[in-house]
């Protein structure tokens, strides 16, 4: 089935709440309300066939949410998961939805913490294979393993040895060998490279292109850091306190970014090339997810924001092959500018 | 690290002579001292059939003009053949103690298992699922908690003869103390493995196992218990000592092993009653015994603890 | 040596060698770094985790957790060796002397006291002031470090502030008695990055106006390009670079720096690979004979596999390698295959 066409993954009205109230009992004694973080608030998101698809946001934007909501670790609060034409939620028999799970796998953080330290990394990276019934013997087993190994660039030998045997980046690997065990076709990275310093960032980053292009892989990437996510996606949303602001193209967001938290965003990213490039510090920080604020929840920080901002919640409308949520954009009140960067020499 | 990964039994073994945790069992003397006096009391306890000079419950080798023999290094009424005195029966005190080491000791590491099985069990489906079956746990657990140990195997040990007879009861005696004693230790297990379990089942490889479907039984079983096996062990160390101190306890007061079958808490018992007439080594000798035995053991599980905690090595 | 007094740098440090004792034998984790920092200048002390940044920070502020130690050379600030202290007299510096600013503010604050008093005790430790007048110069600082409604949030706890705010309190607390050298350890890594901006922003003002130097240590480039004078690149315990920060980003002269630039993802062009260094830098326990960096690069030649080297002139920077040594006697090198 070649050319999933836009709606491989199709994200619909997501929401994911959670409920971090005290425990009924202190409530009650103590008469304190309820609360509900609304770590995800209504996103919509389609993923084609092998682009990869990058989040954005600050800590708390509830990014890493979405990652774990798509690959099933969380049930949604609300809303609908489809991959390839299947509703996730749907009812489906028991050897169905392990044939689905088996297409789509995760890639986490924090490469000391996604290895079991008790496990050699042989049967790390077998346990996919095992449970989905993938491998006809033991001979079959160890040949895959070792063609996995291989694959990202570690030695076949290297499976008789634990993980704390391993650096981090070597450890990222190892995640990412286990991941591409079930043969999937879509991958949901969770910030894979934040947790690593930048020449082994640049090292799986690069592993991770290859990857893409020769097994057709779809990825969902979620970053907060704005140049990876410039490097690598094919097109890139914005998120701010559960919401999607700003969904386009790549080099469109960051060439002619339109919310004024993206253009926030893109103020912070150090400046490398020592061009001298005008920054404004962003003001304000991050108000709790807790009690979002009303209307638009970017409104208090944003320098833009009037009475309409304050009351209503912007929808997302098309522009320039994405999407924007802000009132400043459709009434035309914000002109969109574009962005230079000058170039590595 | 190539020599880390050399597979088998040398490769095994490698890798614990070469461990921080064996390291610091070495550089510690007081540990190793009550790590020998540990092995030793349970290989003589063990033992006791071969080594024993008497079988002092046997009834035929049983002769009363041996009865009340002084330890041989205190008085010159002592014989060599009972080094260490006799009681009122003409029951070698050695051989006794031998015997009822042994006894101690089988039921308080079976106490000790049953109260790990129960206890693991019960954190981990706790730990794992939260809510509801949790909150039901932990209260039992809490409520548990507000009695002694030993309050607990009394009651247990109270219902259960008010259920059957005197003398089935001197039958079953062994599995009434365990089932006490494991019933009235499961709560620390519980609560460490269900800490250690909500620690580990939000960490990454746990997630990773979720992702490709695996059921919550296989989680818990391949990945969430063999990492929290180092606080267990430690517990289980400790709570030998407890278990030990446990089961004398209830046989001093009548309640534990009939004296048919005398553990080391039924020999305290029975030398007691005869301490008044000055025949002391009857139940000093036990009770030396068990002193040593939980001492030992108790250091063992006090290294066992620092060794493990990372954060104060 | 007298007449060298006016333009003495602020903080020398001279084959400063940090050791850690452990069962395995002793691992050197600083191997012979020297540097200098001048009255009022940043210096950026980059390097990957374990490159012995962080350590070589902490034995400046006297803070080197044991059981590492300084094994060799010399600290000196403002003419005065400090590496040799006592605990107490280094106490007195730290603080008064020296700031120190770490990576989670938590840390650096103590949580059962209000941030007032923290402040004001440190105030009054240092400068001979009363309680009151301790406790206006207290607003002021909050103030000067922007935080809002400072004579409110005096009175407020640790664990009343956003993480930005806590950073802000810190380098407050940092700058109380008016120090002269700042050890900033990490400041904005565990912060988001609109709020990492605002505290470079705010530092780079703060030392500008009071003419305080700052030994910026982090492995994040993008800070260091935006905020330091010069940069001195670490690798394996030992400075492979060091010079002014727009040369060391723009014309690197060691093969690790270079490759360490072109990994870093950037706006300019959108490259369908970045430049990567492969394998990772060495465990302390396997650091390689000669250069530390020669199992990763790709220009070694004989001599790198035996003879260790240290800093030369390499353009406008100093750099630790080979290439650079023009009349030695081991150069030329050999370039090897680079492959594909």
């Amino acid at each position: 089935m070649p050319d999933g066409g836009a709606d491989f993954v199709r994200i619909e009205g997501l929401k994911r709440y959670f409920d971090v109230s005290a425990p009924w009992l202190v409530r009650k004694l103590e008469g304190r309300p309820r609360q509900v973080v609304q770590a995800v608030d209504g996103i919509d998101i389609e993923i084609a066939k092998g682009e990869t698809f990058s989040l954005v946001g600050e800590s708390g934007c509830g990014k890493s949410t979405v990652a774990r909501l798509v690959v099933g670790l969380y049930p949604p609060t609300a809303g609908r998961i489809e991959f390839d034409g299947n509703d996730m939620a749907g009812r489906h028999s028991r050897s169905d939805m392990a044939a689905l799970r088996r297409r789509m796998q995760m890639i986490f953080q924090d490469p000391f913490a996604s290895l079991n330290p008790r496990w050699r990394v042989f049967d790390i990276i077998a346990e996919p294979i095992r449970a989905f019934g993938l491998s006809t013997g033991k001979a079959d087993l160890e040949a895959r393993v070792a063609a996995l190994l291989r694959q990202v660039k570690l030695n076949p030998a290297d499976g008789r040895k634990y993980p704390h045997e391993f650096s981090g980046g070597q450890r990222q690997r190892i995640s990412i060998a286990r991941a591409l065990a079930s043969e999937p076709e879509f991958l949901v990275c969770d910030e894979p490279t934040s947790a690593l310093d930048v020449s082994v960032q640049a090292q799986i980053l690069n592993l991770m292109v290859d990857l893409q292009r020769r097994l057709q892989l779809t990825y969902l990437f979620i970053s907060h850091n704005l140049a990876v996510v410039y490097h690598i996606s094919t097109r890139v949303g914005v998120m701010y306190l559960g919401r999607l602001v700003e969904v386009a193209p790549t080099d469109t967001l960051f060439r002619r970014p339109k919310h004024p938290y993206t253009r926030m965003l893109l103020d912070t990213i150090p400046d490398l090339e020592m061009t001298g490039r005008q920054r404004s510090p962003v003001g304000g920080e991050v108000p709790s997810p807790i009690n979002p604020p009303s209307g638009c929840t970017f409104h208090p920080r944003c320098p833009f924001a009037n009475d309409r901002c304050k009351a209503e919640r912007p929808k997302a409308l098309p522009i320039e092959g994405g999407t924007v949520a802000c009132h400043a954009i459709e009434e035309g009140r914000l002109p969109i500018e574009d962005r230079t960067y000058a170039l590595n020499t | 690290m190539a020599a880390a990964s050399r597979s088998g039994f040398s490769g095994w073994l490698h890798r614990v002579s070469d461990s921080d945790v064996w390291w610091s069992f070495k550089s510690s003397p007081m540990t190793v001292a009550a790590a020998v006096a540990t092995f030793l009391i349970i290989a003589v306890a063990f033992l006791s059939p071969v080594l024993a000079p008497h079988t002092p419950f046997d009834p035929a080798t049983l002769s009363l003009s041996d009865g009340l023999k002084p330890p041989v290094l205190v008085s010159p009424d002592g014989e060599w053949a009972f080094p260490l005195g006799t009681d009122d029966q003409g029951r070698d005190v050695l051989s006794s103690i031998m015997y009822g080491t042994r006894l101690s000791l089988i039921v308080s590491l079976a106490a000790v298992a049953v109260a790990m099985v129960l206890g693991i069990s019960l954190g981990l489906i706790s730990g794992y699922f939260g809510g509801a079956i949790d909150a039901v746990i932990m209260r039992v657990a809490d409520v548990q908690l507000t009695f002694p140990a030993i309050l607990v195997a009394l009651l247990i040990d109270g219902v259960v003869r008010g259920l059957i007879s005197v003398k089935r009861h001197d039958e079953i005696a062994i599995f009434v103390v365990v089932g006490a004693i494991g019933l009235s230790f499961w709560v620390s297990y519980a609560r460490t493995v269900r800490g250690s379990v909500m620690v580990e089942k939000n960490k990454e490889y746990v997630q990773a196992a979720r992702v490709i479907g695996l059921s919550p039984l296989l989680i818990m079983v391949r990945h969430v218990l063999p990492n929290v096996t180092g606080p267990v062990l430690v517990i289980a160390t400790l709570n030998l000592g407890l278990a030990i101190i446990t089961e004398a306890t209830l046989s001093f007061l009548g309640v534990g092993l009939p004296s048919t079958e005398p553990s080391l808490g039924t020999l305290i018992r029975l030398g007691n009653e005869v301490l008044q007439s000055g025949d002391w080594w009857i139940t000093v000798f036990p009770g030396v015994t068990l002193a040593a035995l939980v001492l030992a053991v108790n250091l063992l599980g006090d290294w066992l603890r620092d060794a493990l905690n990372p954060k104060l090595r | 040596m007298a007449a060298a007094s006016n333009n003495q740098p602020l903080l020398e440090v001279r084959n400063l060698r940090i050791e850690f004792p452990t069962r395995r034998g002793t691992l050197l984790a600083v191997d012979d770094v020297s540097f200098d920092i001048a009255p009022g200048e940043v210096l950026g002390v980059v390097g990957e985790s374990g490159a012995g940044k962080s350590l070589t920070g902490n034995a400046i502020i006297g803070l080197l957790e044991p059981p590492g130690r300084v094994a060799g050379g010399e600290i000196r600030l403002e003419g005065r060796r400090i590496d040799n202290l006592p605990y107490e007299e280094m106490r007195k510096i730290r603080g008064a002397r020296i700031g120190a600013i770490f990576q989670d503010p938590l840390t650096s604050l103590n949580p059962l006291y209000s941030v007032g008093r923290q402040l004001v005790e440190t105030i009054q430790t240092h400068l001979p002031l009363s309680a009151s007048q301790a406790k206006a110069r207290a607003i002021e600082l909050l103030q000067e470090v922007g935080i809002p409604g400072a004579e409110m949030r005096i009175d407020h706890y640790p664990h009343q502030f956003s993480g930005g705010m806590r950073q802000r309190v810190v380098i407050a607390l940092a700058l109380c008695a008016g120090p002269r050298l700042i050890v900033a350890d990490e400041p904005t890594t565990a912060l988001d990055v609109s709020i990492q901006a605002q505290i470079i922003a705010l530092l780079k003002r703060l030392c500008r106006e009071h003419g305080t130097a700052v030994m910026l240590v982090t492995h994040d480039m993008g800070v260091i390009a935006e905020t330091a004078d010069r940069v001195a690149v670490m690798y394996a315990g030992r400075v492979a670079e060091i010079g002014p920060v727009r040369e060391v980003v723009k014309h690197a002269k060691h093969p690790y720096t270079k490759g360490l630039m072109g990994s870093i993802p950037s706006l300019g062009v959108r490259t369908e690979r970045l430049t990567q260094i492969d394998g990772a830098m060495p465990r302390l326990t396997e650091i390689p004979p000669g250069c530390a960096f020669n199992p990763r690069c790709t220009f070694k030649g004989q001599r790198c596999l035996v003879e260790r080297p240290n800093l030369m002139p390499a353009g406008a920077t100093r750099a630790a390698c080979w290439l650079h040594d023009s009349g030695g006697v081991g150069a030329p090198i050999l370039k090897e295959t680079v492959d594909a």
